[in-house]
């Protein structure tokens, strides 16, 4: 293993970097074709507002929800037993999200292949689940890292599960939910407001406006309740960062606040749940003032803090056990092996980079104010 | 240790839900590359009706795309949910060509599909047909890393398995990569996409030929399905026979029980054509050609082709050493170093997945009889009659479009494409059969390889998520449901849109500002 020019420590550290900017590329790309959807009743009440908002997310949405695809290929490849255990674990949660996002492609597909008000309208609702479910579910999952996740690990390593569906349910955790919906939202409404004009963009500011204050305000909740009032893991063991991912023989105290640990030890990490709130206001005000583009970037940089927020509070925690501490995933016993762990750096510094350049360039391509008129030269427009 | 009833769900869902999918990769791959042609055609040519045929299968191509999105994203996340323990012992190997998967390919193909279908109006042609092109480079790609990690499944080299992290870990991704199962694999499953999508084509242009229609964009479509298709078929089956081979060297109780072959045939062994089971499962009644499976498999006239009788003796040995390393892995395990159980281990590892088989009997492995030896070594056989006939479907159904296309290209050659009703007719009416054909081969391969899940490292059974009998119930129920409900409404879409054809409103001609720079001419 002395081949490779990284050592595992380092390596662990930039896949859970990774890992981070993966959710947070899929919540900011994705989350603009979720937000559309979960708004399309709303925003836009005729087949043409309707088919503007289809048309506005048609070109890319396929290429923005990779995002999540690859997500969950990296934490197969980076992280398996976070893989297993949390998918597993998750897995009522996990099969609502899915038949969700199932309902996506041929919603988009399916809706405008026949021209009746009633079809329309089922493929209207269908888009909503798709994008109302995920957005609020993957909120409920993160908020029950915060808790601990009811699974243990046998002495082969085989993680078990003794929860159910309901029990994720939780007023902490379904806060998480709702700041994960209402950040979605502000994003798929800041999206709106920037390429449309009309009825259409006036009401996307409206729900938007609402969305960014709550997210701000359930965000500031959320953190209070988390940092303050849950029981909190600790590792009180050391942990050899270079050691062979085997979480088993350390040892995990529960402890109410242990998630404030990190801000106290690394003080400079309050800066992500500021960027949090700041953006959340940002988006508010600058949907407000039609500032078309400063809203999609004040709202991107909210995502961008409210999933750092998560990430560096549970550090070095991926997914601790609420009822077995010892089995617990951390940043340093959970991870594919180092050379796995750098063939798979080595292929997202090649990749990465070329598609963020020809995303780039479609969005260029597709780029301006997308109206009814702009649609009724395009034979293929959903 | 995991319910059996649970383990038989999560296959049963894992192989409804990998086949559904299956249903619509071949077509996008085969239908991408086919418009490419097309667009290619138009691009070089100036002439619109070529523009009007890739936008009419264009039209097709994206319905059933977005049904291949709909069954894939499921895919991604089916590993970690039904089959954790899978994930946690190979996800070092397995999850890498997935995660590149996404990274080098997915993301190609869904970038620029939205370009394919938006973008007919804000691109040059040269620039829209390179994003054709592009879209068919990435659904191509995304088939060869997941036959990467599909042929990893068959043939497990370039990894090791780790006391210390209780896993599979790669040693050579390099070897992961070039794995020959692999490489066979990805190039006879894209030759097979490529077939599909050329038999759709000329299907539905017979169709319009029958009925009178469409008669210039329909011959133009049969003339690239017929040559795209006959070479696509020929290699289909030329590489299977590549597939055939390796899997000689990898996985003989595969080959042993496509076959039926229970007693080693002496060498060359014959090709059994068809045979009748007996009562006791083995055949009673068979034709065979002489020397002809010898020669596909081993490629010699003097290798011995092993029976079942003979793997299942050969497999009885190896969970034998294989108990032995399993309980050399359990003084390692304890933490104190010991030199000869060390030394064992590394004699006796790569059976360790053998001993694994014996879990079904008992928890404490070390203590296994021989009775229990050779029950697990009998588990090493597969159910041999369904993949005995799954095989001869499938090249049964090869052969006939080598035949088949062979036929069609020589009346395109001819210019006589329509001919004659009743080939055309007979051409609309094979429309299902890439599709029986492809399931089959995928049966066979899957199927063929149980009681693994990774061949000889990882049995099925041991693999599968604890989960309940009623989280499978319902979700099973919910994918059947959903996954029917979107076929049936897909067909019937696809329906409209062939009836409605290529002079509908939807692909009428764009806008003269995309017209191409040189006029067409008259015809």
């Amino acid at each position: 293993m002395s081949a490779i020019p990284l050592d595992y420590e380092t390596l662990r550290l930039i896949w859970w970097a990774l890992l981070g900017i993966l959710l947070i590329g899929f919540a900011i790309m994705g989350g603009m074709d979720l937000g559309i959807g979960a708004l399309l009743p709303f925003v836009a009440r005729t087949d043409d507002e309707r088919r503007v908002l289809l048309n506005l997310a048609g070109p890319t949405w396929e290429g923005n929800q990779v995002w999540l695809v690859l997500g969950g290929g990296a934490i197969f490849a980076a992280w398996p037993a976070i893989y297993a255990a949390s998918f597993s674990g998750f897995y009522i949660a996990m099969i609502a999200i899915l038949l969700a996002l199932i309902l996506r492609p041929v919603g988009f597909k399916f809706r405008g292949k026949v021209d009746d008000p009633r079809w329309r309208t089922v493929w209207d609702w269908a888009l909503f689940v798709g994008g109302f479910v995920p957005a609020l579910v993957f909120g409920v999952a993160v908020g029950n890292l915060f808790l601990g996740v009811p699974f243990r690990l046998d002495d082969v390593l085989r993680p078990s599960y003794e929860g159910n569906f309901f029990l994720l349910l939780t007023p902490f955790a379904l806060v998480a939910g709702l700041v994960s919906l209402s950040m979605l939202l502000t994003q798929g409404a800041a999206i709106i407001a920037m390429r449309t004009d009309g009825a259409v963009a006036e009401r996307a500011r409206t729900y938007g406006r609402w969305a960014a204050l709550a997210t701000a305000a359930l965000f500031v909740v959320g953190g209070v309740v988390a940092l303050y009032l849950l029981t909190g893991f600790k590792v009180t063991s050391v942990q050899n960062p270079l050691g062979p991912s085997n979480p088993l023989g350390k040892t995990v105290v529960l402890e109410q606040g242990a998630w404030r640990a990190n801000y106290t030890n690394l003080p400079w990490m309050i800066v992500a749940p500021i960027l949090a709130i700041a953006g959340s206001l940002g988006a508010w005000w600058a949907l407000g003032a039609k500032a078309k583009i400063l809203g999609i970037l004040a709202s991107s940089l909210a995502i961008f803090g409210i999933i750092s927020t998560a990430g560096l509070s549970l550090f070095p925690f991926l997914m601790p056990s609420s009822i077995d501490p010892a089995s617990s995933l951390t940043v340093w016993d959970a991870s594919s092996s180092q050379l796995t762990l750098f063939i798979m750096l080595i292929a997202t510094l090649i990749f990465l980079p070329i598609v963020l350049i020809y995303t780039a360039w479609v969005y260029r391509v597709m780029r301006g104010t997308v109206t009814p008129t702009s649609l009724g030269r395009n034979p293929n427009a959903y | 240790m995991i319910d059996p009833l649970v383990v038989e769900l999560s296959r049963l869902q894992f192989a409804a839900t990998a086949m559904y999918h299956f249903i619509f990769v071949p077509l996008t791959l085969g239908l991408s590359f086919l418009m490419a042609v097309m667009e290619s055609v138009y691009v070089m040519t100036g002439r619109s009706v070529w523009r009007k045929a890739t936008l009419f299968w264009g039209t097709l191509f994206g319905i059933n795309f977005a049904m291949g999105v709909a069954t894939g994203i499921v895919m991604e996340f089916q590993f970690g949910m039904n089959w954790s323990y899978y994930s946690h012992y190979v996800g070092d190997v397995f999850g890498a060509p997935l995660a590149i998967e996404g990274l080098m390919a997915f993301f190609l193909e869904a970038t620029f599909i939205g370009l394919f279908f938006f973008g007919w109006d804000r691109l040059k042609p040269v620039g829209h047909l390179a994003v054709t092109w592009l879209m068919a480079l990435g659904a191509n790609f995304s088939a060869l890393w997941i036959l990467i990690a599909n042929g990893w499944m068959q043939n497990p080299v370039g990894a090791a398995f780790n006391p210390d992290t209780m896993r599979m870990e790669v040693t050579d991704f390099m070897a992961v990569i070039f794995n020959s199962v692999a490489q066979a694999k990805f190039v006879h499953t894209v030759s097979a996409g490529y077939v599909t999508g050329s038999v759709f084509v000329l299907a539905i242009s017979a169709l319009f030929l029958l009925q009178g229609k469409y008669a210039d964009i329909a011959k133009r479509s049969m003339v690239v399905a017929a040559s795209f298709g006959l070479a696509s078929a020929l290699s289909v089956v030329v590489l299977g026979d590549e597939s055939g081979y390796v899997a000689t060297e990898h996985q003989k109780m595969k080959i042993a029980a496509m076959e039926a072959m229970y007693e080693t045939e002496p060498a060359p062994a014959g090709l059994t054509l068809f045979a009748i089971p007996g009562a006791d499962g083995r055949p009673t009644y068979q034709v065979t050609f002489p020397f002809v499976l010898g020669l596909i498999t081993t490629r010699s006239l003097d290798r011995d082709l092993p029976g079942i009788t003979e793997l299942t003796e050969r497999a009885a040995m190896r969970v034998a050493s294989g108990v032995d390393a399993y309980k050399a892995l359990s003084v390692i395990r304890t933490g104190v170093y010991d030199a000869n159980a060390r030394a064992t281990f590394e004699v006796h590892k790569a059976d360790l997945g053998y001993a694994l088989l014996l879990k079904k009997y008992r928890a404490d492995v070390e203590n296994a009889t021989g009775e229990e030896i050779a029950k697990a070594a009998l588990d090493t056989v597969p159910d041999v009659w369904p993949l005995f006939w799954s095989f001869r479907i499938m090249v049964g159904i090869g052969f006939f479009y080598i035949a088949f296309f062979g036929f069609w290209f020589w009346k395109a050659s001819t210019h006589r494409l329509d001919t004659s009703r009743f080939w055309l007719r007979a051409a609309l009416w094979t429309l299902p059969l890439p599709w029986l054909a492809i399931e089959g081969g995928w049966f066979i391969a899957e199927y063929g390889r149980q009681p693994w899940v990774v061949e000889g490292v990882l049995p099925t059974f041991y693999a599968a998520s604890g989960l309940t009998v009623w989280d499978l119930v319902i979700s099973l129920a919910f994918f059947l449901l959903t996954y029917t409900v979107l076929l049936v409404i897909m067909v019937w879409l696809m329906v409209r849109v062939i009836k409605a054809g290529p002079a509908d409103k939807s692909v009428l001609d764009l806008s003269d500002d995309t017209a191409p720079a040189n006029p067409e001419p008259a015809q």
